[in-house]
């Protein structure tokens, strides 16, 4: 008995450090975004706020006069963000499913070279493929819309959805819709009626996974987008990071704001996430 | 557009009629019905990934550069064999791998450790499986700002909080020093990515069957031992997975070098992604940039077939 609360006194002990290392910087973030200037650039530094403020937040959500560039379109490019991530995910359910699908049940020609060259996609780096993309979107006149980003993302999640898709379709056993086809359903009856409201817990994970991996690129929208028509958060809280002075409060408030709805989203669907993780996930 | 949805229906009219007359069979119509399901997926992949790898490609055997009435001279290999004669490229390849080596195998004896703490389910471990998914969610460019924070030179948490440990005696300049500079970005991204195999790995543990370790521990292995030569290798794939898909993205790391270091102290931390970056479109030598890109996709495809040849055994052999 006694060894046993030893034993797990030691294993809780042991997990102390990774508490610390996960939660110190994020208490940092949040006290940084809830300080004033003053306080943060003080010496010697101290780590409780003496006058925690949420002027920081009023200044990005209400901008006034006083606030900087960057902190008053700040609020502009978390709406394009949620419009592009929205869109793209919403495009790669569709159309991401339609293939999934076909892929795991349907027998054609080609199908397991496609579903390799499929897959193989995931290994090109998005910066393989900006240049030209760059190219052709300027002479098509759609450099720094949010459909340029709309379109170009789907390189990277359109794969990955059908991949994940493909996955959670597959444990599907199949004698579930084989009876319905006998009974003369279409295939896309099938799908719809029967595969989908089945793997409803395989697309929130995906709709989750395409979400966040879109919440979270930089790169495109960096060489993308220029003006608040089209930036996205990344790109705002980069320029935060000016070329003279740092806004600190700005940058860690904006940072707050913008890891509130992937948190937020991956906390309340935890089970999702694990899901997706273990079906072959791909979100570093 | 409108070349995309001629594409698209076109072809779509031709197999609905064909469908229609019933000289097909059955098995040739639900073909045609899968290709079909395929086919806006396999356009738009065209469209955005088949073209333009095929451009960088052929661009890269070009002077091109991003002007817009930009004159284009066929060098032939000339671009590669100009790059593989510079040091610079050299050097920006060994600190990729060298990003690339000790990040991806600390992050991943780490996650392997935590993972195995959080199986041994000590006090509070389920808080502690859903505190991991923070860091993971937390999105990168905000990650690298928070530690870019944490480093600074004047006012940063880590010089006050090693200061008043009693560590050092005055603030450390940290990112000043190339070497350094890098070793911290290192942890930022070992901070973001532990989580990401930590519940891989968790989530294969908590699957795998327990009657082998009892057996083994019944027959005298000890801990070590069963973790070693049982445990293990029962996680080979879980740990494939978790393997490959950071290798690739270590390997191509921009973001949080953008943000913390942006490249800096004197191209001391750029990365063969941030070369590229700057080659195309800070310099505006896309021929050049073209054929560093393709090389990144290049090596990325060996490495991951690399580590399939090494970890992946056909289910025959494993037994």
């Amino acid at each position: 008995m006694r060894k046993g609360i030893l034993k797990r006194i030691g294993l809780f002990a042991l997990t102390i450090p990774v508490w610390l290392f996960i939660f110190m910087p994020v208490a940092w973030l949040i006290i940084s975004s809830i300080s004033t200037r003053a306080e943060l650039l003080s010496t010697p530094m101290h780590w409780i706020p003496q006058s925690p403020t949420l002027k920081n937040y009023i200044d990005i959500l209400t901008p006034g006069t006083t606030t900087s560039e960057v902190a008053r379109t700040f609020k502009i490019t978390m709406m394009n963000s949620m419009l592009v991530a929205t869109l793209v995910t919403v495009i790669c359910l569709l159309i991401g499913s339609l293939a999934a699908y076909a892929l795991v049940r349907i027998h054609f020609p080609y199908r397991e070279a496609m579903l390799v060259v499929i897959l193989g996609t995931r290994m090109i780096p998005e910066i393989s493929l900006v240049i030209p993309l760059y190219v052709v979107a300027s002479q098509l006149r759609i450099l720094n819309t949010p459909v340029v980003l709309i379109i170009t993302y789907l390189c990277f999640a359109l794969p990955f959805s059908i991949w994940l898709l493909a996955a959670f379709f597959e444990t599907i056993p199949s004698e579930l819709e084989d009876t319905a086809r006998i009974d003369g359903a279409s295939r896309m009856r099938t799908l719809f009626q029967i595969i989908l409201p089945i793997s409803a817990p395989g697309l929130v994970s995906t709709a989750l996974f395409i979400f966040l991996l879109c919440w979270d690129e930089f790169f495109f929208a960096l060489i993308f987008t220029s003006t608040i028509r089209a930036k996205t958060v990344p790109v705002a809280i980069a320029e935060f990071t000016g070329r003279y002075a740092v806004d600190i409060t700005a940058m860690m408030t904006g940072g707050v704001l913008a890891a509130i709805p992937p948190v937020l989203l991956a906390l309340l669907f935890q089970r999702y996430i694990v899901r997706g993780l273990t079906a072959g996930a791909v979100k570093g | 557009m409108l070349a995309v949805e001629g594409l698209l229906t076109l072809p779509g009219h031709i197999m609905i009629t064909q469908l229609r007359s019933h000289r097909l069979t059955l098995r040739q119509r639900d073909a045609i019905i899968g290709l079909m399901f395929v086919l806006p997926s396999l356009i738009i992949l065209a469209l955005v990934v088949l073209q333009p790898i095929l451009s960088t490609l052929y661009l890269s055997f070009f002077d091109a550069s991003l002007g817009v009435a930009a004159s284009r001279t066929f060098l032939g290999f000339g671009n590669y064999l100009s790059l593989v004669k510079e040091p610079l490229f050299w050097q920006t390849i060994g600190r990729t791998l060298y990003f690339t080596i000790v990040s991806v195998g600390l992050e991943l004896v780490l996650g392997i450790a935590i993972a195995q703490l959080i199986h041994s389910h000590p006090p509070g471990w389920r808080a502690l499986r859903t505190s991991l998914i923070i860091p993971w969610a937390i999105p990168t460019i905000v990650n690298g700002a928070m530690w870019r924070w944490i480093y600074n030179a004047d006012y940063g948490a880590l010089n006050g909080l090693l200061s008043q440990l009693g560590m050092i005696d005055k603030y450390v300049p940290w990112l000043i020093d190339p070497q350094r500079a890098m070793n911290l970005v290192i942890l930022a991204d070992i901070w973001h990515s532990v989580p990401f195999i930590a519940l891989i790995i968790q989530a294969a543990l908590a699957s795998l069957p327990t009657e082998i370790e009892e057996a083994a521990a019944v027959d005298g292995a000890n801990a070590w031992q069963r973790f070693w030569f049982i445990r293990l290798p029962l996680l080979r794939s879980a740990i494939l997975v978790a393997l490959i898909i950071r290798t690739v993205e270590a390997f191509r790391v921009f973001d949080i070098i953008y943000v913390i270091t942006n490249g800096g102290p004197a191209f001391g931390t750029i990365t063969i992604s941030f070369l590229t970056y700057l080659e195309s479109f800070s310099y505006g030598h896309i021929g050049r940039g073209s054929a560093l890109s393709f090389l990144i996709s290049f090596f990325t495809l060996v490495m991951a077939i690399i580590y399939i040849r090494i970890l992946y055994r056909p289910e025959e052999t494993r037994a």
